[in-house]
C-alpha cells in the first residue's frame, strides 16, 4: 500500500505538466458547454414556464437526450461535427440542458402567482415582472440546476478524451486499458476534486442571501467566473502544430507506442487521444494526419491509409496466438489440440480481409468466423453434449479479437464436449491478462510483442537482441510466461498484427514521408 | 370618479360578472359585498385591467380605462391584496417604493414619502430594512397599504385587505384605517364578505349575488329599504348590531328628549353611530352621555335606556 501511494505521488509529479493541461482542458470543456447550456436553457425554461403547452415536449425532448448513453451520443455526433472539442462541447451542452431548463421552468412556475399579480397591479411591465420579481425569486432553484449540470458535465467530460477532445479522461482511459492504477487515479482524483470544488462553490453562491445581495451583482459575478473558466480553455489550442496525431489511450502509455516514438525517434507531434473505434475514420476525414493503428485492421484498406516504416524498430513482431492458463490445459485435455486447429491458417491478408468485413462492412464477428471456418472445412455443428465443464474465452475490445474468440468458441463446441462461455470486450490488454491470471477466463488471443513489452516489460537490452526475429520473440515470451505466470502460448495463428503509424496515402506521398524517421524530420523542418 | 357601465365577464360558461353598473363619487368609499364566488374580485380587477371585461365600459376620472396602457393605468391606481402580495425579496422600504421607482421619482422624494407613510401607519423606522416575512400579519398589511398609497393615487382598490388577519388585529387595523387622513380624500372600492366590516367602512354598499348587483345603497338603505328577500336574508344574522351601526345619534336627534345638564360641556359629536354611543356608555360605566350637535351647538344628555328606546321608535317608523 505504502509503495502504491508513493508511486502515485511520483507518477503525478512526473506527469504534472500533462495533468495540468488535462485539468485546464477539462475545465474548459465543462464550462464552455455550461455557458452555452445556460444561454439556451434559461430562456427556454422561462419560455415554457410562460407557455405551458410547450413544457411537455421541451422537457420530454431534453429528458430523452439525457438518457442517451454518453458514448453513443458522442458517436452520433462524429459524422456531423467531426472529432475534438466541437462534438464534445456539443454533447456536454446537451447533457447540461435538462437540469437547467427543468429548474428554470420549476423556479419560475413556483413563484407565488399572488406575487406576480401584485407586481402587475403595481404597474410593472412584462419584462419588469420577469427580471425584478420572477427571476430573483426563482434564482435559488435555477442555481441548483446549474449546479447539477456542472457536476454532470465534469463527469461526462472524462469521455471527451475518447473523441480527441482531451481532458482528464486521457489518463483514466489510458490507465484502464493498461490497467495502470496510478494513471487511472491521476485522472480520476483531479476530476473528482473538480466536481467537489465546483459543487461546493456553486452551493455557496446558491446560499447567498439573494435578498441582500443585489441580483444583478450576483448574476454578473457568476457569469464572469464561468466565462473566465471557459476562456481558460482557449489557451492551449494555441500550440496546434503542422500535423495532428491521434493515438489510443493504450498506445499513449506503451513503450511500443508514444513513449517509444518520443524516446527513439524524438518525434514531436501535436497529439490527441482518441478511441480506436473512430480513429481510422477521423484520419480519413482529415481530422487527424497520423494515427496509431493495427497493421491487419480492415479499415487500413477501406480508408486508403499507408503504414509508415518502423525504421528504428520500436514495434516488435506481434504474432497472434492463443494463451491458456496451465490449469485450464489440465482441466480440458482436448483444449490445446482444438485451439491449435487454427494455427497457421490465417495470414496477414486473410485477417485484414476478415477485419474489413467486421469493421467496415459491419458484419457480425460470429458470421465472419463461421464463414471462414466453413471455407476452411473446419466447421462442425455443435455437439451439444456439454457435460465436461465450461471453457471461458476472453477477448479484448476490438473486431479481430471478437472474430478469433468466435472461431475458438465454434471449434470447441464442434470438436469437444465442453461448454463455452465468452467474455468478449475486456477493456484493454491488462484487463484481459489479469482476468486470465485470476482465473476469470481460461484463454484469449494475445500478441507476442504485447506480451514482451506490456506484460513482461522486458528491458531494452533484451528487446534489442530480439526485435528483428519473430521466432526469438515467441520463444522468449513462451518461456517467460510459463515460468512467471504458468501460462502457455500455443502455436501462433499465422498473422502479424503489428502496431503501426499510419497516414493517408495521398498526404504521405505528397510530403514524401515513408518512414517514421521521415515524419520526424518533416516535423522538425522549419 | 369611477363609472362602471354594463360590465360583464365570462370565464367560459361561468358568468362571473353579469351586466353590472355602478358609480363611485370622488372621495366615496364603495364596498362590494357578497358571498364567496359572487364576482367581487373579478369586478375589482377589471377596474385596473388585471382582468379584461367581456363586455361593458369602465371610466376612471371621466376617461375610459383603455385609453392608456394597462401599466400606466395601474401606476395611478393603488391596489391592496388580501394576502398582502408583498415582494419577499424586497425590504419594507423597497416594497413601499415600488410604484415610485416605476414612476422614476428621485431618491430624496422617495425617502421622504416613505418616511411620511411609515409614520402615518405607525411603522417604526427600524423596519425599513427588514423583509416582509419578519413582520407580523398586521404590520405586513400596513406595509401593503403604504405601498398602495406611495404615489398618492386618487383611487384605491382593495381586495379583502383585512381578510387574512385575526379578529382582534383586524378590528384594530380597521380603526386605524378609518382614522387615516390620507384615506379620507381617496375614492375607494373595497371588496369584503364581512358584513360588519362593510357597514363599518362603507359610504355605500353594492351587495352582489351570482355576478349581479342585488342592491346598491347606503348601509341604512340596505337595512331599512332592502331590495328583496336576499338582502334581508343576507343581513339577518347581524341585523341588530348593524342597525345600531347604520344609524347615527343625529338621525334620532329630534326624537331624543331635550335634557341637558347645564354644567356639562359636550365634546362628543352627534355624528357618532348609536353603536358607538352605546359602547361609550357601557365601557365607561356612565349613567348618561352628553352629545353636541355640531350644526347648532345644541347639547343633549342621554341615558342608555333613552337611547335604546328612541332607536326602536326610529326603527319602527322606518320599516313601516
Ligand atoms: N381565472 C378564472 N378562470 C375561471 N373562472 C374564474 C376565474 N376567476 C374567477 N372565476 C370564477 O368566477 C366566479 C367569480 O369569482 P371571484 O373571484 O370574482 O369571486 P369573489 O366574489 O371574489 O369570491 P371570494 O369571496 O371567494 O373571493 C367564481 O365562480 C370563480 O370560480
Ligand atoms: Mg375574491
Amino acid at each position: 500500500m505504502k509503495e502504491g501511494q508513493q508511486n502515485l505521488i511520483d507518477f503525478m509529479r512526473q506527469e504534472s505538466d500533462k495533468i495540468l493541461a488535462q485539468v485546464i482542458t477539462h475545465i474548459g470543456l465543462t464550462f464552455t458547454s455550461l455557458i452555452i447550456a445556460i444561454l439556451i436553457g434559461l430562456p427556454l425554461g422561462i419560455l415554457i414556464a410562460r407557455h405551458k403547452p410547450l413544457a411537455v415536449p421541451v422537457l420530454g425532448f431534453a429528458g430523452i437526450i439525457q438518457t442517451i448513453p454518453s458514448i453513443a451520443l458522442l458517436g452520433f455526433l462524429i459524422p456531423i461535427l467531426g472529432i475534438g472539442a466541437k462534438p464534445a462541447i456539443f454533447a456536454l451542452f446537451l447533457y447540461a440542458l435538462l437540469p437547467i431548463i427543468r429548474n428554470a421552468y420549476t423556479g419560475i412556475t413556483e413563484v407565488d402567482p399572488v406575487i406576480t399579480e401584485a407586481a402587475k397591479a403595481m404597474g410593472m411591465t412584462y419584462w419588469q415582472i420577469l427580471f425584478k420579481v420572477e427571476f430573483p425569486l426563482a434564482m435559488p432553484v435555477i442555481l441548483a440546476g446549474i449546479r447539477t449540470a456542472t457536476v454532470i458535465n465534469v463527469g461526462v467530460a472524462t469521455l471527451a478524451s475518447l473523441i480527441a477532445a482531451g481532458g482528464l479522461g486521457e489518463f483514466i482511459f489510458g490507465g484502464i486499458s493498461l490497467n495502470n492504477t496510478n494513471m487511472i487515479l491521476a485522472g480520476a482524483i483531479p476530476s473528482a476534486l473538480l466536481a467537489i470544488i465546483f459543487d461546493f462553490l456553486l452551493s455557496r453562491v446558491q446560499h447567498i442571501n439573494f435578498k441582500k445581495a443585489r441580483i444583478g451583482r450576483v448574476t454578473t459575478s457568476v457569469a464572469v467566473i464561468i466565462a473566465g473558466l471557459a476562456l481558460f480553455y482557449l489557451i492551449p489550442s494555441a500550440y496546434a502544430g503542422k500535423l495532428t496525431a491521434g493515438f489510443t489511450p493504450e498506445f499513449m502509455g506503451r513503450r511500443d507506442g508514444d513513449l517509444g516514438l518520443r524516446e527513439k525517434y524524438g518525434l514531436k507531434i501535436h497529439t490527441v487521444v482518441i478511441s480506436d473505434a473512430i480513429m481510422y475514420k477521423a484520419a480519413f476525414e482529415k481530422h487527424l494526419d497520423v494515427i496509431s493503428g493495427y497493421s491487419t485492421d480492415g479499415r487500413l484498406k477501406a480508408f486508403d491509409l499507408v503504414v509508415l516504416k518502423d525504421d528504428k524498430h520500436i514495434f516488435p513482431p506481434y504474432y497472434a496466438a492463443p494463451i491458456v492458463s496451465d490449469g485450464a490445459l489440465k482441466q480440458f485435455p482436448q483444449l490445446e489440440k482444438t485451439l491449435n486447429m487454427l494455427s497457421g491458417k490465417i495470414t496477414d491478408s486473410i485477417m485484414t480481409e476478415l477485419n474489413y468485413r467486421v469493421d467496415y462492412l459491419h458484419q457480425s464477428p460470429e458470421k465472419v468466423a463461421q464463414d471462414f471456418l466453413i471455407a476452411k472445412q473446419l466447421y462442425q455443428q455443435p455437439r451439444n453434449a456439454n457435460n465436461q465443464g465450461t471453457v471461458r474465452i476472453g477477448s479484448k475490445i476490438f473486431g479481430e479479437q471478437y472474430i478469433l474468440a468466435a472461431m475458438y468458441a465454434m471449434l470447441i463446441k464442434g470438436y469437444t464436449n465442453y461448454n463455452v462461455s465468452t467474455k468478449t470486450g475486456l477493456g484493454g490488454t491488462k484487463i484481459c491478462f489479469d482476468a486470465l491470471i485470476n482465473n476469470q477466463i481460461d484463454v484469449y488471443p494475445e500478441y507476442t510483442g504485447t506480451g514482451l513489452l506490456v506484460m513482461l516489460q522486458a528491458p531494452p537490452q533484451i528487446t534489442d537482441t530480439l526485435v528483428l526475429d519473430k521466432q526469438k520473440v515467441y520463444n522468449y515470451v513462451k518461456q517467460q510466461f510459463k515460468t512467471k505466470y504458468a501460462i502457455s502460448w500455443l502455436i501462433p495463428i499465422g498473422f502479424n498484427n503489428a502496431y503501426a503509424l499510419m497516414m493517408r496515402k495521398k498526404q504521405a506521398e505528397s510530403l514524401n514521408i515513408k518512414t517514421i524517421s521521415d515524419l520526424t524530420r518533416y516535423l522538425e523542418s522549419k | 370618479m369611477i363609472k362602471v357601465e354594463n360590465l360583464s365577464k365570462n370565464f367560459g360558461a361561468v358568468n362571473a360578472v353579469d351586466d353590472i353598473s355602478f358609480d363611485v363619487a370622488e372621495g366615496e368609499k364603495l364596498i362590494l359585498l357578497g358571498t364567496s364566488g359572487c364576482g367581487k374580485t373579478t369586478t375589482l380587477k377589471m377596474i385596473n385591467r388585471l382582468i379584461e371585461p367581456t363586455a361593458g365600459k369602465i371610466k376612471v376620472n371621466g376617461e375610459s380605462i383603455d385609453q392608456q396602457s394597462p401599466e400606466q393605468l395601474r401606476r395611478g391606481i393603488g391596489y391592496v391584496l388580501q394576502n398582502t402580495g408583498l415582494f419577499p425579496h424586497y425590504t419594507v422600504a423597497e416594497n413601499i417604493a415600488v410604484v415610485a421607482q416605476l414612476l422614476r421619482w428621485d431618491k430624496k422624494r422617495i425617502a421622504d414619502r416613505i418616511h411620511e407613510l411609515m409614520q402615518k401607519l405607525h411603522l417604526p423606522a427600524g423596519y425599513l430594512d427588514v423583509y416582509p416575512n419578519q413582520l407580523s400579519g398586521g404590520q405586513q398589511q400596513r406595509v401593503g397599504l403604504a405601498r398602495a398609497l406611495m404615489a398618492d393615487p386618487p383611487v384605491l382598490l382593495m381586495d379583502e385587505p383585512f381578510g387574512a388577519l385575526d379578529p382582534v388585529t383586524r378590528f384594530k387595523i380597521r380603526k386605524e384605517f378609518k382614522d387615516l387622513d390620507e384615506l379620507k380624500r381617496k375614492t375607494i372600492v373595497m371588496v369584503t364578505h364581512d358584513v360588519q366590516e362593510a357597514f363599518d367602512l362603507a359610504d355605500r354598499i353594492c351587495l352582489m349575488d351570482k355576478g349581479r348587483i342585488v342592491q346598491n345603497g347606503t348601509p341604512a338603505e340596505l337595512l331599512f329599504k332592502p331590495a328583496d328577500d336576499f338582502v334581508i336574508e343576507f343581513l339577518k344574522e347581524q341585523r341588530l348590531q348593524l342597525e345600531f351601526k347604520a344609524v347615527c345619534v343625529s338621525d334620532l336627534w329630534e326624537m331624543l328628549p331635550s335634557i341637558s345638564l347645564k354644567e356639562q360641556t359636550a365634546n362628543i359629536s352627534s355624528h357618532i353611530t348609536v353603536w358607538e354611543a352605546l359602547e361609550i356608555l357601557t365601557a365607561q360605566h356612565k349613567k348618561a352621555l352628553s352629545v353636541i350637535r355640531p350644526e347648532n351647538k345644541e347639547i343633549k344628555t342621554i341615558t342608555f335606556d333613552q337611547l335604546m328606546h328612541t332607536f326602536y321608535q326610529y326603527q319602527n317608523n322606518k320599516t313601516v
